[in-house]
């Protein structure tokens, strides 16, 4: 099983009265009052401080996210971190996750860019190609609602020929019209191209996509594994509908993790940040979150017709943070892990088989955490938590077909049956 | 009083049939609807007391794949002249309220002799960066009857929002507006503005402008900035009604459209 320290790249105070004076976390939270260019500076440097802490302390991947005009995530470009963590010497993947195809006009420039990562760190980019959110796809892009899809479609294909085709060729798309697709450089992973990644929120329509192209299916949960549990017995499903095999490296989970020495202590510790981020980061308006025309009329069935769903702004099935208890987060809710080395082990273990996963994209820092309590955390899981997880999948012959081939990280965990080690090499 | 009937209008191009609403005897109008999609059947038949009024639905919101086949205004342009083909309209008047002002100012700038008087309500179409046209997609639900209403307190009103804010709506009902609301969108995202400035010029038919004097949505200045591109228009600001002034000052908007189409 693969770890991969996910970084949400968010604003790390926020003010506590938030949810009264503010909307939405997303799209129009007012940038001038909320946030100060001067913190950014500090955030940004630390955010990169703990990525690369990660990658030292031997994560299988470390991974950045793309959000736009939100609070709890505003990385832009996530090609832009990447690009960072692409230069320095590692074995480590670098999962990039954006880039939101549909707002790069045209999208050759993320096969341009990825391609460049790509080269630049040896053939470690993981390339992630979310469908993206109606907060960042319509509102803040202004892309129109009942196009993301298409657009999305039309953008991927036109990548991913860009990636494996000879160039220059004309492309005579519906949204892109090139006579000249001819992108330099050419992405190091040859063997076609980048593995991709998809990131979801459940919609059926990208599962199809996943296995219709034996693409990698990420749920970007912040509901936590017992939620996501219906959502990825759903994406299983259609696996198996497409006659595929139950390999767990055709998925990957968000999950938040906070670890101390004890359970008591990691209450203590993380309650105020777990109670924050919910509170503030979840705070998404639903007239943000269903955009008309966005959602087909399945996925609204399916998202409006989830019971108990609380209709006002918790779009996500998340309430409000402020009043919930460790034990509703923790416990009843399962929205987040948290404890001692030991009840974090047992908990992921099984919430990690419960969903199948392989790649476990785990949330270690949380907007408010200081950067000393974030260290804390990372340290912890890597030393304490990882090296007993890494060997859930093992033993069943399963092997990693969707990890890029420079990450040579553990590789010989991957495949420990068959002594095979060819499928790793660069 | 004259009655309406829905009539399955079939299109070519593999369109889904168009349901249209039509009543009344006389000249041809044709209607076209707002952002929300058709109603207000009251005002219909006001317009049909003199007149045959036509009214379609904006294509999309019934059955959303037609919206693969329109891919902007021009597309849905076109689609309207191949329902008026249809429908064995040539020349004809048309109300056009908010969205269906700008499809209806579209078409008779393109069409200039197919239009004989054109009316435009509250007419989307136009930008201004001193009076930006307010959003009505990405807008809070209690919000929303405050954008486009003058006097919620207007029985008429006051049923419409009581329907949009009921809690026991069922989810297919829910899904009708947000496809109804989509189908309008998928032509204006996220700003209805499409180069009709400069398109005005080009409109022949005899046009009034008429808007309500408190539209918070698209603010009366813009009566004024179409009434100067068209020719001749004239503008009538209708007092103490918002977006949709046929709504609130009923009598008066049809007794002003009955005597400028006569």
């Amino acid at each position: 099983m693969k770890s991969i320290f996910f970084h949400l790249q968010g604003y790390r105070e926020l003010p506590d009265d938030f949810r009264e004076r503010y909307e939405s976390i997303w799209a129009t939270a007012p940038n001038k009052e909320l946030c100060d260019p001067r913190k950014v500076h500090q955030y940004l440097n630390w955010n990169i401080d703990e990525l690369e802490l990660a990658d030292d302390l031997g994560f299988d991947g470390i991974g950045v996210n793309e959000h736009h005009s939100n609070g709890y995530s505003f990385s832009g470009s996530p090609n832009l971190a990447a690009s960072i963590l692409a230069r320095k010497k590692s074995d480590a993947a670098i999962m990039v996750l954006g880039n939101t195809l549909v707002q790069y006009n045209p999208p050759t420039r993320v096969a341009e860019e990825l391609a460049t990562l790509d080269c630049m760190s040896g053939g470690r980019i993981i390339a992630g190609m979310p469908v993206g959110s109606p907060m960042d796809t319509t509102i803040v892009h202004g892309i129109t609602p009942t196009e993301v899809r298409s657009r999305y479609f039309e953008a991927h294909d036109l990548i991913k020929r860009a990636w494996t085709e000879s160039g220059p060729f004309p492309f005579n798309g519906k949204y892109n019209k090139l006579r000249y697709v001819n992108p330099w450089p050419q992405p190091y992973q040859q063997d076609p191209h980048p593995p991709i990644w998809l990131g979801g929120g459940g919609s059926p329509e990208t599962w199809k996509f996943a296995t219709d192209n034996d693409y990698v299916y990420t749920y970007l949960s912040w509901g936590g594994h017992k939620y996501g549990k219906q959502l990825m017995d759903g994406f299983w499903q259609t696996v198996e509908q497409a006659g595929l095999d139950d390999n767990p490296y055709r998925a990957g989970f968000a999950q938040v993790v906070v670890v101390a020495d004890t359970d008591a202590e990691a209450e203590k510790i993380y309650m105020p940040h777990i109670r924050d981020f919910y509170d503030k980061a979840m705070y998404v308006a639903p007239h943000h979150a269903f955009v008309p025309g966005y959602f087909k009329k399945a996925a609204l069935q399916s998202f409006l017709g989830k019971p108990g769903q609380s209709k006002k702004n918790a779009p996500f099935g998340v309430p409000a943070g402020r009043d919930m208890t460790w034990k509703q987060h923790v416990e009843e809710d399962a929205m987040v892990i948290g404890g001692s080395p030991a009840t974090v082990v047992d908990k992921l273990t099984a919430a990690v088989k419960s969903l199948r996963v392989g790649h476990l994209m785990v949330i270690l820092q949380l907007s408010t955490m200081t950067r000393e309590q974030t260290e804390r955390n990372i340290r912890l899981f890597a030393e304490q938590v990882m090296p007993k997880i890494s060997h859930i999948w093992d033993g069943h012959g399963y092997q990693d077909h969707w990890w890029p081939t420079g990450a040579t990280r553990n590789s010989d965990l991957s495949v420990p049956q068959s002594g095979a080690t060819t499928e790793v090499s660069a | 009083m004259s009655t309406f009937t829905p009539v399955s209008v079939p299109l070519p191009g593999g369109f889904a049939n168009n349901t249209v609403l039509v009543g009344g005897d006389g000249t041809p109008v044709v209607f076209l609807h707002g952002l929300f999609g058709q109603s207000w059947e009251g005002f219909l038949e006001d317009l049909a007391a003199g007149h045959k009024v036509y009214a379609p639905a904006s294509p999309g919101s019934a059955e959303p794949e037609d919206l693969v086949h329109l891919d902007h205004l021009w597309d849905l342009l076109l689609y309207y002249h191949d329902l008026f083909e249809q429908l064995g309209l040539e020349k004809f008047d048309i109300v056009g309220h908010s969205f269906g002002g700008m499809v209806a100012a579209e078409f008779a700038a393109v069409y200039p002799d197919r239009v004989r008087k054109l009316v435009l309500i509250d007419a989307l179409g136009l930008w201004r960066d001193d009076a930006p046209v307010r959003d009505h997609v990405i807008v809070p639900g209690h919000e929303l009857p405050g954008l486009l209403y003058h006097d919620l307190e207007h029985p008429a009103v006051a049923a419409i929002v009581a329907g949009m804010q009921d809690p026991t709506a069922d989810i297919d009902a829910t899904i009708a507006v947000f496809s109804t609301i989509a189908s309008t969108s998928h032509f204006i995202w996220p700003i209805a503005e499409r180069g009709l400035a400069k398109r005005l010029r080009r409109i022949k038919a005899e046009t009034l402008v008429l808007w309500g004097a408190e539209d918070k949505l698209v603010p009366p200045v813009y009566a004024q900035d179409l009434a100067a591109g068209i020719a001749g228009a004239e503008v009538e600001l209708v007092e103490r009604a918002g977006h949709v002034p046929q709504l609130e000052r009923r009598e008066e908007v049809a007794a002003r459209i009955a005597k400028f189409l006569a």
